[in-house]
C-alpha cells in the first residue's frame, strides 16, 4: 500500500504544480497516471509545441514546460505510479481513500485530487467488426514488450511516430515485418522516414501502402489478416500479430463511475470555495473539472491546483493554524532536506 | 451582423442546426461546432485544434470552396477513422466570408 498526503490522479502540468504547492504545506504527494512518462497530454500529444499562455513565459514549449515542473516540485520528492489507470475508490471508515489501479496498486490518502485532463488515454481501435475477439490474442494496441515478438510475424498499421519506430525496432527482433499505411506518406520524423525507406530497400520491412488491413482471419488466435491495397483486390497475409498503432485519445474513463457528478464530460466542482466534487475530500482540478465560466487552460490549472491545498490542509490538519508565506520571505525547504532562499541583504557600514 | 455568416451543421445524431458563424473572430469549424455546444464537451476538438486527433473530423455536403488540405491535416486524415473522399478536420477550416451556405455533417466519435 503506498501512503501519501494528497493522492494526485494525473500527472500532466496541473498535478504536477499541485506538488509544489502541496510541498509548501508540508504535504506529500503521490501521482498515477495512466501514461508512462509525467506531463500528460504536454508531453504525449505536443510535446514540440509551443504555448504562448503561461504566464511570464512568452513562448515555451510543451515538452519544456514538463521538464520545468517537474524540477520546480522535485525538492518534495513526489511518487510516481505510470503507465497505470486508476480503477476504483474506496472511501474507508477513518475518511481516507483507498484507490486501486488497473493494475492492482494501491494507494491511501486522506485526499484526492483528480487531474486528470480529458481522462486517461486510450488507444485508438480501427472499425474492424471482429477486433476485440483478437485482444490479446494476436492484436495488441501497445507493445510493452518487444521481446514478445521475438521470431513471429508481426503486421503494424499506421502512419504516425510509432508505427515507424516500432517497424524499425521489431525488424531486428520479429521474424518479418510488414508495415501497412493508408497512404504512402508518413507523418514521423524525417529520420526514421529514412530508416524505414532503408530497411525496405534491404527487404527487411515489407511496406505496403496504400493499403488498409480489412479482416483479421483466426480460430482462437490472429492466423492472418486481409490487406486491402486501394483499387485492387484484397489478399490474405499471415501473421501472427497485428498491431494498430492509430495514436490514442482521452477518456474519462472509471473515474466517471466513481459517483462525482458529472456535466459534459467533466467533474462538477465547487468554484466559488476550493474545487471540492460532491465527494468530500475529493477534489477535481485543470480541465477534468468544470464549473460557471470554466475555462481549460494550463493556467488556470495551477491557480485551482493553489486553492486545493489549502482546503486539503484543514481537511489533513483540522483546527491547526496556518497562514499564508510568500516563498520570496520564507524559501522553500524541501523534504529532501535542501532549502532555497533569498540571498540575505549586506549590511556593511559606509565610512 | 455583416460579418456572420451562414452554415447548417448537421450533429452526431443527424439534426441539422442552421448557425451564424463569426468570420471576424479566427474562428474555426470546429470552434463553432464548440460554441453552439452541436457536440459534447470532450467529444470534439480534442487536441484543440492542432490536426492531430480527428475528434473534429466532418464532411462537406455544399460545393462551397474551401482553403486546400495542408500536409498535417492530410496526414491526420489518412490515419482517422470513417474517412471518406469529403472528410475534412474542422480545426483547419478558417471562418470567412465565401464560405457562405457552408454545410457539413459531423462524423462520427471515434
Amino acid at each position: 500500500m503506498i501512503t501519501t498526503d494528497i493522492l494526485i490522479i494525473g500527472a500532466g502540468p496541473t498535478g504536477l504544480f499541485t506538488v509544489f504547492e502541496a510541498g509548501l504545506l508540508k504535504l506529500k504527494c503521490h501521482l498515477i497516471d495512466a501514461l508512462p512518462q509525467p506531463g500528460g497530454q504536454c508531453s504525449e500529444i505536443y510535446p514540440k509545441k509551443p504555448i504562448y499562455d503561461i504566464p511570464a513565459y512568452p513562448e515555451i514549449l510543451a515538452g519544456d514546460l514538463t521538464h520545468k515542473l517537474l524540477e520546480q516540485c522535485k525538492q518534495f520528492e513526489p511518487g510516481f505510479t505510470l503507465g497505470e489507470r486508476a480503477e476504483t475508490i474506496e472511501k474507508q471508515d477513518d475518511g481516507s481513500f483507498i484507490v486501486t489501479t488497473n493494475k492492482g496498486t494501491k494507494h491511501q490518502a486522506p485526499v484526492v485530487a483528480i487531474a486528470g485532463g480529458l481522462g486517461s488515454f486510450e488507444p485508438r481501435k480501427p472499425i474492424l467488426e471482429n477486433i476485440t475477439n483478437f485482444e490479446d490474442k494476436g492484436v495488441e494496441y501497445i507493445i510493452k514488450d518487444p521481446e514478445f515478438y521475438r521470431d513471429k510475424k508481426v503486421v503494424i498499421a499506421g502512419g504516425g511516430d510509432s508505427a515507424l519506430d516500432w517497424s524499425i525496432f521489431l525488424a531486428d527482433v520479429a521474424a518479418s515485418v510488414t508495415l501497412v499505411h493508408r497512404r504512402s506518406e508518413f507523418r514521423g520524423h524525417l529520420d526514421s522516414v529514412e530508416k524505414v525507406q532503408e530497411l525496405k530497400n534491404v527487404g527487411k520491412i515489407n511496406l505496403i501502402t496504400p493499403a488498409e488491413i480489412t479482416a483479421i482471419n483466426g480460430v482462437e488466435n490472429v492466423e492472418s489478416v486481409e490487406v486491402t491495397k486501394k483499387d485492387e483486390a484484397p489478399f490474405i497475409l499471415e501473421t501472427d500479430h497485428f498491431i494498430p498503432l492509430f495514436g490514442l485519445s482521452p477518456k474519462l474513463g472509471p473515474i466517471g463511475d466513481w459517483g462525482l457528478e458529472i456535466e459534459k464530460n467533466a467533474i462538477k466542482v465547487d468554484n466559488a470555495l476550493d474545487y471540492q466534487t460532491n465527494i468530500p475530500g475529493i477534489f477535481a482540478i485543470g480541465d477534468v473539472n468544470t464549473y460557471p465560466g470554466k475555462l481549460k487552460l494550463i493556467l488556470c490549472g495551477f491557480h485551482e491546483a493553489t486553492l486545493m491545498c489549502q482546503a486539503a490542509y484543514k481537511i489533513i490538519n483540522p483546527g491547526k493554524r496556518y497562514v499564508l508565506k510568500y516563498t520570496t520571505v520564507s524559501g522553500v525547504d524541501g523534504f529532501d532536506g535542501t532549502r532555497k532562499e533569498a540571498p540575505k541583504a549586506v549590511v556593511k557600514a559606509i565610512d | 451582423m455583416e460579418q456572420d455568416i451562414n452554415i447548417t451543421i448537421t450533429d452526431r445524431d443527424g439534426v441539422k442546426h442552421q448557425v451564424l458563424a463569426p468570420t471576424d473572430m479566427a474562428m474555426n469549424l470546429m470552434e463553432v461546432v464548440r460554441s453552439y455546444e452541436l457536440a459534447p464537451e470532450g467529444t470534439i476538438g480534442v487536441c484543440g485544434g492542432m490536426a492531430m486527433c480527428a475528434s473534429c473530423q466532418c464532411y462537406v455536403l455544399s460545393e462551397t470552396t474551401l482553403p486546400d488540405m495542408q500536409d498535417d491535416e492530410e496526414a491526420m486524415l489518412s490515419e482517422a477513422f470513417n474517412v471518406k473522399d469529403n472528410s475534412r478536420l474542422g480545426c483547419q477550416i478558417q471562418m470567412t466570408l465565401e464560405m457562405e451556405g457552408l454545410e457539413v455533417e459531423l462524423a462520427p466519435e471515434s
